[in-house]
């Protein structure tokens, strides 16, 4: 019991946040001072989701994806195709909640949502299929360049064969927001919102939303593991030729990877495509691919809960994080006046950070039992070739 | 390729690097539940051709029929999946997995699993988990490393870690297993508890086996037929008295002045 203990009270402090961290007293803690407001919160659990799904490709299968940002965006623009009047030509509507007037595709936000999973699952295979016959350092340029090359299509997408299928430059606005209907909220005694942007705290459903498929993801992810396809991935990562000699068709194995890390990959952008209410080619920038491989490592590669510790802290630092711990310094000094603004270090504070994380802690925050083996592997080998000698 | 008694025919079988002639023209036949013996000094191309009979390399030239079908450039994984096991001479186990997942991942073709499957749990796919398990720790104890399961392969004693390479190679439900140096750095007695397990291998699971092996002891004592090569040729095939006796094989393993 006293195992469940901790898990438990974290889960019930995250699902509560909104109902305590955001009102007197705690705000003046949460939200001034760590500036975890619920916007944040929000970001941080995409980038989370984010993370879960790299941890896939990156943390189980071993295969290093610099362009895991491709799906991000092939997801948000997802919803920018069945769910804003990008297409102003066409005025199709099917089960959304917003005005039948405005024109363009209006799927439902809950079938946007699996449609951009499904879609950026096919564009893994597709992208897979050449790349992931290379090894190493060869896969992760393959896949940085990849990682350019989408949002380069997006940007200039505007007149493909004289059609606008991206809007270009200026991106997509005006994206439909989720909501339940009408007949749902009358259903569930208003439990469920009609829709989300009519709620005076609009934040709270957004953010049950993106917590909801956080779990799925962590699911999913802990099934996986757990599951004959987990395993292979392990073996494949350890030793390929060995793998293959066993039976597990190495392709295969390592397109679904890709594929189910492009699917959260997907998701998470068509979510947040909608929060943000706006798309543009330049959002999605090899920053993104390298951030959230950082948290995969910070975290611990290949352990669900350090992955989530390394996402929330490193979104946390890189949202308002950083900002805040910037004033504090600069009002904690005593003296003249301070005025650094710590945020315009970033990228190099976050070097600093993984380069010590590298020295002193390579496995991770919360590193998964087999990784911290695999850097400690010294002495076991030692042995093994000793014997043959 | 008609069905015979042969599970295993290499015909003409070719291997080049660059230049280099590993494998030179060579015909190879196992017979079914036989033990055969590939021998040959350090060089001779043993394993080139143990990675070409397992499509870890494709041959330059020749053809290689399993239980009747053309298997010459297929892919490791489907070469194991139609029932040819084998064990790496430096041995290659998933270090930081367990003895068990070691041997869970080679059965890899034989349970059906399913990502979709995985991820909803279905009963079907908990009962096919359950045997699989079970069948691995029966596995496990069938090779000597009861109570072992748990430990990550890398943490076994040397010994213990050829025998998981084997118990491995059986949980593809072989056909026919390769073997390659199997008892490489083996004590004597070790040795001999060896070679008793492939002997009843064969008799207790009708497995078929091909070995590389140095220690002649060995060879002599389970082998029902030995091939020889050198220098990617076959110098001399037959049972092991002929072969012991045969001057080309001797010259082979001591020089020219052995044999004057």
């Amino acid at each position: 019991m006293r195992r469940w203990a901790l898990p438990i009270a974290v889960i019930a402090l995250i699902v509560s946040y909104p109902l305590w961290a955001i009102n007197e007293p705690f705000r003046a803690f949460f939200v001034d001072r760590l500036g975890m407001d619920m916007d944040t919160v929000f970001q941080m659990a995409v980038y989370v989701m984010l993370a879960l799904g790299l941890n896939i490709v990156v943390g189980y299968a071993g295969l290093l994806d610099l362009g895991y940002v491709a799906f991000f965006a092939l997801g948000a623009y997802t919803l920018g195709w069945f769910g804003s009047a990008l297409f102003s030509g066409q005025n199709i509507h099917f089960l959304d909640v917003g005005n039948t007037a405005i024109p363009g595709f209006h799927l439902s936000f809950w079938v946007v949502v699996p449609l951009a999973g499904l879609i950026c699952a096919i564009a893994g295979i597709i992208i897979g299929w050449p790349t992931l016959r290379l090894r190493g350092d060869y896969l992760a340029i393959v896949t940085l360049g990849f990682g350019e090359i989408i949002p380069d299509v997006f940007r200039n997408g505007d007149s493909i064969f004289g059609h606008n299928l991206t809007n270009g430059v200026r991106g997509v606005t005006q994206l439909d927001r989720p909501g339940f209907g009408q007949t749902v909220n009358d259903a569930t005694g208003g439990f469920l919102p009609d829709r989300y942007s009519s709620l005076p705290d609009k934040l709270k459903p957004w953010f049950y939303t993106i917590l909801f498929m956080c779990l799925v993801t962590i699911f999913v992810n802990l099934r996986l593991r757990d599951s004959k396809m987990g395993r292979a991935w392990i073996a494949v990562r350890e030793d390929e030729i060995a793998a293959s000699a066993m039976g597990v068709p190495l392709m295969r194995t390592k397109l679904w990877a890709y594929a189910i890390g492009g699917v959260f990959g997907g998701l998470a952008g068509s979510i947040y495509g909608s929060f943000i209410n706006g798309i543009f080619p330049t959002s999605f920038s090899f920053q993104i691919s390298v951030i959230v491989l950082v948290m995969v490592i910070v975290g611990g590669m290949g352990n669900i809960w350090g992955v989530i510790v390394g996402a929330s802290l490193i979104s946390w630092l890189n949202f308002t994080g950083l900002g805040k711990i910037g004033s504090l310094l600069n009002d904690g000094i005593p003296g003249h006046a301070h005025d650094v603004d710590v945020t315009k270090y970033k990228f190099g504070i976050f070097g600093i950070m993984l380069i010590l994380m590298m020295l002193f802690r390579p496995e991770g925050i919360i590193p998964s039992a087999r990784r911290k083996a695999e850097f400690k592997e010294g002495e076991g080998e030692a042995v093994l070739y000793d014997a043959r000698n | 390729m008609a069905q015979n008694g042969n599970i295993l025919e290499a015909q003409e079988v070719r291997k080049e690097f660059g230049g280099l002639i590993a494998v030179n023209d060579v015909d190879f036949v196992i017979p079914r539940k036989t033990i055969v013996s590939l021998i040959g000094p350090n060089g001779a191309g043993k394993t080139t051709f143990f990675n070409i009979l397992t499509g870890v390399y494709k041959p330059t030239r020749g053809a290689v029929f399993f239980d009747g079908q053309p298997i010459g450039g297929l892919p490791p994984h489907k070469v194991t999946a139609l029932g040819m096991a084998r064990t790496f001479q430096n041995i290659r186990l998933f270090h930081n997995m367990t003895a068990l997942e070691n041997v869970l991942v080679a059965m890899h073709s034989r349970i059906r699993g399913g990502v979709l499957r995985s991820i909803f749990r279905t009963p079907g796919l908990k009962k096919e988990e359950q045997e699989a398990h079970d069948r691995g720790r029966q596995l496990l104890e069938f090779s000597g490393l009861r109570r072992k399961d748990e430990e990550y392969a890398k943490n076994l004693a040397y010994g213990d870690q050829r025998r998981l390479e084997v118990a491995r190679a059986l949980a593809t439900e072989p056909q026919l297993l390769l073997l390659d140096e199997p008892t490489a750095g083996m004590n004597p007695e070790e040795t001999a508890n060896f070679t008793t397990f492939v002997a009843k291998l064969r008799e207790e699971q009708d497995i078929t086996v091909l070995l590389i092996e140095h220690d002649m002891k060995v060879v002599m004592g389970i082998s029902d037929r030995v091939t020889v090569l050198d220098y990617g040729e076959k110098i001399a095939e037959g049972e092991p008295k002929e072969v012991q006796h045969n001057p080309r094989v001797i010259e082979a393993y001591l020089g020219t002045a052995a044999t004057a």
